[in-house]
């Protein structure tokens, strides 16, 4: 079975524990991962606020690249990634003008045929069906699972999940074990880029999220996107400093419990990287 | 030898701004048979339409036609100008200049060429149109009002007082609406029940209405003045004669545990049930859903314990065949319950409720007898946030519209509460107080100033539960739009006012239209908004869009008007542009076959067979016969019939011929 994957810059940075624990996933439910040759930034944010045609351009070529080798599916674990794929390949199809431009700028030819899977879906699609008989240590905790923005949203493109309180990923999780708690900020935004330019935005909003977490009974944050991610977890001392707390529950990619679930060993899912230390197994 | 004139309107400058009428009068004088063309600034004013009366006598003119605007406006007049001229109305035919031609084409030759063509080809047509004359029909008096709440029951009320008949129809088993369910009225808080009761007494009393509950319209056909309904009476599983409404059975019940729809599902009922001690007719019904003897076969018990044996567990539904002269829809609206809102928790916090939930909970006669108790563990809220505009005015909930009635109950939800729980603290956010109407803007100042009511302009972005308490969070668009967050005991939401459940297909039943909301669509937004596009069927209250008690009843009134209008005639006159199948001497008759196609084609079922018999009863002939009673003039039967035996009255196929061929012939 072959996959594309389309890791994007976290994935291969400030993400490599993302990274690792999808591979690691990957391998041990025999997927055969092929990254897409010779692929690009998908303009993040930086694009889309500054040119259309480049916001669009950007992640048209990845896709064109994808169905030029072939690749009917791609897995893009790193939401802001997925969001701007599947933006794309959305506007492209409503605007077949659009679609022409942008295949001229490029010197390449884009259909739009390969469907583009976050990583949720692929998880629904590929590790669910098989986890008969292979979880040998069952994630059982109590866990509040946090969507963010980009997986759910804007609902009128990615018609995923329900945009307020979703519930695929909470599904996964009660399948390997976990037991979720009713959380309210599974979409609260937790200060996204604003990591970078005013961290204390960010020390604020991602507070929130942990402190309700905490304040549930939740013994682990499980989240699916690379900027979630650095946020709960590298800025933690920012956060704790900002509310004058010592939050301590983890941020655990959810690729990582289902890794520890069926029994691979922390350091093979990219538990050690973490700044917050992750106690749980 | 036709002589036929020809009437070029300028309608202002409708016509005159991208049309030369001047060179159209011209051309058009030109014409063969054209004994009279002019022009005129406006023809439906006085002074043109005396023009017409005055050019059919000086030139002995055999046809006219008025070269203005779409016939839908002003057909009706130009025909009775006409017929004031001496001529039969229906040798006036109508060119449409504005909005086939004027409104959508620039000023230029061709546009003007264009409306000569227009009119060249209704010379053609009214050249071989022929003096009709208006059908008559009888009226049947009585009406029939669908819907038992406060619009139906002031409209039947009124109409039964002018002494016609009324016929009420009211789907569940009282009358009295959704205003039975209030607790007090806006801006004089005076109470609903108290008002209300009595007229729905009024009703079931009435020498002239016969009331059915529980009862459905099942079919409806026929045309003004004389519809034929077809009503299911539902069986209410009781011989209502014999029940004296003791109520015994409604207590033995041991089934008691089915959410109370009059509660707003903040009570529990039994399965044989009078849905509200004031309820007319108070006689139980038994609701077969949740009734254990038709869900297990046994059980009996209210049989038993009746004291009249009226309970009859074999009933059956009984349809009613009624004659009816006009109609009022009155079957007014439902609103969007909690779980319509995702941000809200979609229904999930038992104390974010509903408007009318709370009406129930102030409610002197509702589940906690008026005090207000919030429904998770009974406490009385001593903080308390009211969401104006949940649903409504948000295109992206697909309800574009202003319920219009939630600003108002609003705030009197924040004064009942501020009436009854005199230390608690209650909030509002709006997104604009729309309180227009007699003694409504004093009524919100009165909240905000008298009762303290904390009014916050902005928008509600999410609530959620924490310890027990709802987390309300907001922003206040007159500090800057400054994030709000307050810690209720309970949230009440002003959902957005809807359709009620089986509009649409009640609509569809009716053969009147409806918008994109189901709700029931008026015949003009503001000169004709009682009236449907189907003639003797009226609307009443919510049903056409939200509105208050005082809109609903005025609106009624105003309907039941229009009926005792219509019934104030003794017979009706049609238009005669219906179908008919030729006739011919015998021993033809006529050159229908008889085969019948014309008969399952008509919506209408206007059409039936007529046979020729000899004096000696022997049939000797079919053919197929149109009621000019019942044909509405749609054509079908004409394009359909194979030996081109049928023809339209006014639309011949002869007159649609010359009006093709003339358009074909260069001019």
């Amino acid at each position: 079975m072959k996959i594309g994957i389309y890791p994007g810059c976290s994935l291969t940075g400030s993400a490599r524990d993302y990274n690792e624990s999808v591979f690691a996933l990957a391998e041990a439910f025999d997927i055969d991962f092929v990254q897409i040759p010779d692929w690009n930034c998908c303009g993040a944010t930086a694009a889309h606020n500054l040119n259309k045609e480049l916001s669009l351009a950007l992640p048209a070529r990845i896709l064109a690249l994808a169905e030029k080798h072939g690749l009917d599916e791609i897995v893009v674990p790193c939401a802001a990634c997925y969001s701007r794929l599947v933006v794309t390949q959305h506007e492209l199809k409503k605007n077949p003008e659009l679609k022409n431009r942008v295949c001229e700028v490029l010197n390449m030819d884009y259909r739009g045929t390969s469907a583009i899977l976050n990583v949720i879906e692929w998880i629904d699609k590929y590790i669910i069906p098989k986890l008969d008989g292979k979880i040998s240590n069952p994630f059982s905790h109590k866990v509040a699972c946090y969507y963010g923005c980009l997986l759910v949203r804007p609902d009128k493109v990615l018609r995923y999940d329900r945009a307020e309180d979703p519930q695929t990923m909470d599904i996964v999780m009660s399948k390997i074990g976990a037991t979720t708690v009713e959380y309210p900020f599974k979409t609260e935004c937790c200060g996204a880029g604003f990591s970078v330019s005013n961290t204390d935005i960010v020390s604020k909003l991602s507070g929130k999220i942990i402190e309700d977490a905490e304040h549930r009974g939740a013994e682990a944050i499980i989240v699916a996107c690379p900027m979630c991610h650095s946020n709960l977890d590298m800025r933690r001392n920012d956060i704790n400093k900002y509310w004058g707390r010592k939050f301590n529950i983890p941020v655990v990619f959810i690729t990582q419990a289902i890794g520890l679930a069926v029994g691979l060993p922390a350091s093979k899912v990219g538990l050690k990287r973490h700044f917050v230390e992750v106690n749980i197994s | 030898m036709a002589r036929i004139g020809v009437f070029v309107c300028h309608c202002g400058e409708n016509i005159s701004a991208t049309v030369d009428c001047g060179k159209v009068a011209g051309a058009i004088g030109e014409l063969k048979h054209v004994a009279y063309s002019t022009e005129y600034k406006y023809m439906c004013s006085d002074p043109g339409q005396n023009l017409i009366k005055e050019a059919i006598k000086e030139h002995n003119l055999t046809g006219i036609v008025v070269s203005a605007c779409s016939p839908r406006m002003h057909e009706p007049t130009f025909r009775k100008a006409c017929a004031e001229g001496g001529l039969n109305p229906y040798l006036c035919e109508m060119a449409n200049l504005r909005e086939h031609c004027s409104w959508v084409h620039d000023k230029n030759e061709l546009t003007t060429e264009k409306a000569i063509d227009i009119v060249r080809t209704q010379v053609e047509k009214v050249k071989l149109n022929s003096a009709l004359q208006p059908i008559r029909v009888p009226v049947t008096k009585t009406a029939l009002v669908i819907g038992g709440g406060i619009a139906g029951i002031q409209s039947a009320l009124d109409i039964a007082n002018t002494g016609h008949k009324v016929i009420m129809v009211e789907r569940s088993p009282s009358i009295g609406g959704h205003m039975s369910q209030l607790s007090e009225t806006f801006p004089t808080l005076d109470c609903s029940q108290c008002i209300l009761t009595p007229r729905m007494v009024e009703v079931a009393q009435h020498p002239n209405i016969t009331l059915y509950t529980y009862a459905e319209v099942e079919s409806v056909e026929g045309f003004i003045g004389n519809f034929k309904v077809r009503i299911r009476k539902k069986a209410k599983s009781l011989d209502e004669k014999a029940c004296t409404g003791c109520g015994l059975c409604t207590t033995k019940c041991p089934q008691k545990k089915i959410p109370n729809e009059f509660e707003q599902g903040m009570g529990m009922r039994p399965a044989i049930y009078v849905p509200f001690p004031q309820a007319v007719p108070n006689r139980p019904v038994i609701d077969r859903e949740h009734c254990t003897y038709y869900i297990k076969g046994k059980c009996k018990i209210c049989e038993i314990v009746c004291p009249t044996k009226a309970i009859r567990f074999d009933q059956e539904d009984e349809i009613l065949e009624l004659e009816i002269g006009a109609i009022v829809a009155a079957t007014g609206f439902d609103i969007k319950h909690s779980d319509f809102f995702p941000e809200y928790g979609y229904g999930k916090y038992k104390d974010v409720i509903d408007g009318l939930q709370f009406e129930r909970l102030a409610s002197a006669s509702g589940p906690t007898n008026g005090s207000i108790l919030r429904p998770s563990d009974g406490q009385v809220p001593k903080n308390i946030v009211f969401i104006a505009c949940a649903g409504s005015r948000d295109p992206a909930k697909g309800i574009a519209y202003c319920s219009k009635i939630c600003c108002m109950y609003t705030a009197k939800h924040a004064m009942l509460y501020k009436h009854k729980v005199h230390d608690g603290k209650a909030h509002v956010f709006y997104m604009d107080i729309r309180s227009g109407g007699k003694n409504y803007e004093e009524f919100v100042r009165r909240a905000i100033e008298e009762d303290h009511v904390n009014y916050v302009r902005g928008r509600v972005s999410t609530i959620y539960e924490r310890d027990g308490k709802l987390i309300v969070k907001g922003v206040d668009t007159l500090l800057g739009a400054q994030p709000v967050e307050v810690v209720a005991d309970m949230v009440v939401l002003a959902t957005a006012g809807v359709a009620n459940q089986g509009a649409e297909d009640l609509a569809q039943k009716l053969h009147i239209s409806y918008d994109s909301h189901k709700f029931f669509a008026e015949a003009h937004p503001k000169l004709k908004p009682v009236e449907t596009n189907t003639a003797g069927i009226f609307l009443a209250g919510a049903c056409q869009n939200p509105k208050d008690i005082p809109d609903s009843v005025s609106q009624a009134s105003g309907a039941a008007v229009k009926v005792a209008a219509l019934f104030s005639q003794s017979e009706l006159t049609r238009e005669p542009l219906v179908a008919v199948v030729n006739r011919a001497a015998p021993p033809l008759y006529s050159t229908c076959v008889a085969c019948g196609m014309c008969i399952s084609v008509c919506p209408y079922q206007a059409i039936d067979t007529e046979e020729f018999k000899t004096r000696d009863g022997k049939v000797v002939k079919k053919a197929a016969r149109i009621n000019e009673g019942l044909c509405q003039g749609c054509g079908t039967c004409v394009a359909l019939c194979r030996s081109k035996s049928i023809d339209l009255h006014g639309y011949s196929n002869n007159q649609v011929y010359a009006e093709v061929v003339a358009l074909l012939n260069e001019f």
